[in-house]
């Protein structure tokens, strides 16, 4: 467990509320009126090979909304995207993705990887990659069709890669290959958007043109959950956050991003505070899958 | 010229031997390409080895060797993939274990066989001069099913191999998907082995699609570039070990092997030769 508080819910999700945690109203059901929620996750712990990467989250995502994640890394932020996506079967607790269980609605749901765990290298174009946003509602046998073709061809117009749409994508810039596959994921026309790290690393340009792209896809109806570690973007961009270090921190507004509790409670230890300056020291590492050898002293909580 | 051309049509074990090699080329072309993309090369190699007792239990028991060899073939495949997902072991450290653990227990059975001779070469090296109708029938009806069940699944194929998690997260049974290609790798391997034998097998699955792999960057290309290859290196095999009588396995695989050479020279993706060429001119 990472702290006393550690294992609660935010406020709204049916847990109770605790004096520590920032609570919004704006995230009350009621407020939320003729919604439902995309995601509900309660008490879910979950990890990989015995050892736990989230311990109790409870977390609801109204449908509609533009949620960052973020905390540090090997905080989880991957693990509950991975969780929501389906990808990752809970040890405990209840998830309910757009209604169903997960993986129950998958062909309503766009997940895109982290651009390190992409082979770049591999044998396929920006139009192959952006095709496969397609393959699930298409099913075995059948070829992509007219209808198909112009989906591509509109996401990638969308994303501004028509030039771009032959070209191997291991010639693409960092920029261009997160376009190329926002256009996948537009090309399935998902009720909720799953993007793990979308913005980061991408320059200034595509990064706005990406957010555009999601606020307008939220303002659809759709859901967009995007991980981050560009606090500045989670603040100024998204409706609302998520912080999450092996449990949910916080989660409301987006102005919580800047709330100094919150954040040191996140980020524990990385957070230094200089003459009223806050900084984050993040750390180098890049996975929420601690690799075997490590020792983590959450471990003995969970076995 | 065109004699020396005509001669192995001449006689019925030619026709065969020519018609089972290239459609041989074809299958191994055809899974290969998705192979070396998921970096399945050395489990090929495994599943050859492990169809060696399979293969030897029908021999002497008089039953079927294409079943023989596809029962241990795909029992080991997917106890490889069963076994890699829970022990907390590297896959490539179980499939050594159980590759050598069950070419051991071929060879056990067989030397365990009275006056046992002959045959073990065919299996190991191939012969594909010797391959029966019957044989050339099973080898059209499984390589059939393996084609077939690739164009079902085709897209679904590159999709888990390329993304696996975005492939998972839209609704495809990702696991499903892989154990069905380590079974279409199985049977691949399974019809392959009168042709190449166990030992080469892993290189008509490999080669082709790897020398692809050097001249194109689109998956399309790569496979028809690997089915032609396939194909061509089947045929010229036949014909350079009718005309010089060397192993027919050995001359598949070695012709094969020359075009990926002259691949990795010449080629105009990553080819050495073009490299260095770039590299002096740079350095002017």
């Amino acid at each position: 467990m990472t702290g006393p508080d550690a294992g609660d819910g935010h406020a709204g999700d049916g847990h109770g509320v605790d004096g520590h945690l920032v609570h919004h109203p704006g995230h009350d059901e009621g407020l939320h009126a003729g919604h439902h929620p995309a995601v509900v996750l309660s008490g879910v712990t979950v990890g990989y090979d015995g050892r736990a990467a989230l311990t109790d989250v409870s977390v609801t995502v109204e449908a509609g909304t533009i949620l960052a994640v973020f905390g540090p890394n090997g905080g989880g932020k991957s693990t509950f995207l991975k969780v929501v996506a389906g990808l990752l079967k809970p040890w405990s607790g209840r998830v309910q993705v757009l209604g169903a269980a997960p993986g129950g609605e998958a062909r309503r749901i766009a997940y895109v990887p982290q651009a390190e765990q992409v082979d770049w290298e591999f044998p396929v174009s920006v139009w192959d990659v952006v095709v496969m946003g397609r393959y699930a509602r298409l099913g075995p046998f059948r070829r992509p069709g007219a209808e198909d073709h112009r989906a591509v061809a509109d996401a990638l117009d969308l994303v501004g890669m028509t030039p771009n749409a032959q070209t191997q994508i291991g010639r693409l810039s960092g920029g261009q290959r997160r376009r190329a596959f926002l256009a996948r994921a537009l090309a399935a026309d998902p009720d909720l958007y799953l993007l793990d790290e979308p913005v980061t690393g991408v320059d200034p340009t595509t990064q706005e043109d990406l957010m555009r792209i999601l606020e307008a896809e939220a303002r659809r109806g759709k859901t967009v959950i995007a991980t981050t570690h560009d606090l500045a973007s989670a603040a100024e961009r998204f409706e609302d956050v998520l912080a999450i270090n092996r449990t949910v921190i916080a989660h409301g507004r987006s102005d919580l991003v800047l709330d100094r509790d919150v954040l040191s409670r996140t980020y524990g230890g990385h957070l230094l505070v200089v003459g009223g300056e806050t900084l984050l020291v993040d750390d180098p590492h890049h996975h929420d899958a601690p690799p075997g050898h490590e020792i983590h002293f959450h471990e003995e909580t969970h076995r | 010229m065109i004699d020396a051309l005509l001669a192995p049509l001449q006689y019925e074990f030619g026709v065969r031997a020519l018609l089972a090699a290239a459609l041989v080329g074809v299958v191994c072309a055809v899974v290969g390409s998705y192979m070396v993309l998921r970096g399945l090369a050395f489990m090929g190699d495994a599943i050859s080895h492990a169809a060696f007792p399979g293969v030897v239990m029908a021999y002497l028991f008089g039953g079927s060797l294409y079943l023989g060899g596809a029962i241990a073939a795909v029992a080991t495949a997917l106890g490889i993939g069963w076994i890699s997902r829970r022990a907390h072991l590297r896959s490539d450290t179980i499939i050594g274990v159980l590759f050598a653990g069950m070419f051991g227990l071929g060879v056990a059975i067989y030397s365990a066989i009275p006056n046992y001779v002959g045959d073990l070469f065919g299996f190991l090296f191939g012969d594909v001069l010797g391959i029966g109708l019957g044989d050339l029938i099973g080898l059209a009806v499984l390589g059939g099913i393996v084609l077939v069940v690739i164009w079902a699944f085709w897209k679904e194929f590159l999709f888990a191999t390329f993304d696996p998690l975005g492939a998972g997260a839209s609704g495809l049974n990702v696991n499903a998907l892989d154990y069905l290609f380590l079974g279409l790798i199985a049977m691949t391997i399974v019809v392959s082995i009168q042709a190449v034998g166990i030992i080469l097998v892993v290189a008509m699955l490999t080669t082709p699609a790897a020398t692809a792999q050097l001249l194109t960057a689109r998956f399309g290309r790569l496979m028809a570039i690997a089915i032609a290859i396939g194909i061509a290196s089947g045929i010229a095999g036949i014909y350079v070990s009718f005309w010089l009588n060397l192993a027919s396995g050995a001359s598949i695989v070695l012709i094969q092997t020359a075009v990926f050479l002259l691949a990795l020279a010449l080629g105009p993706r990553n080819g050495l030769l073009r490299r260095r060429s770039v590299e002096a001119a740079g350095a002017r």
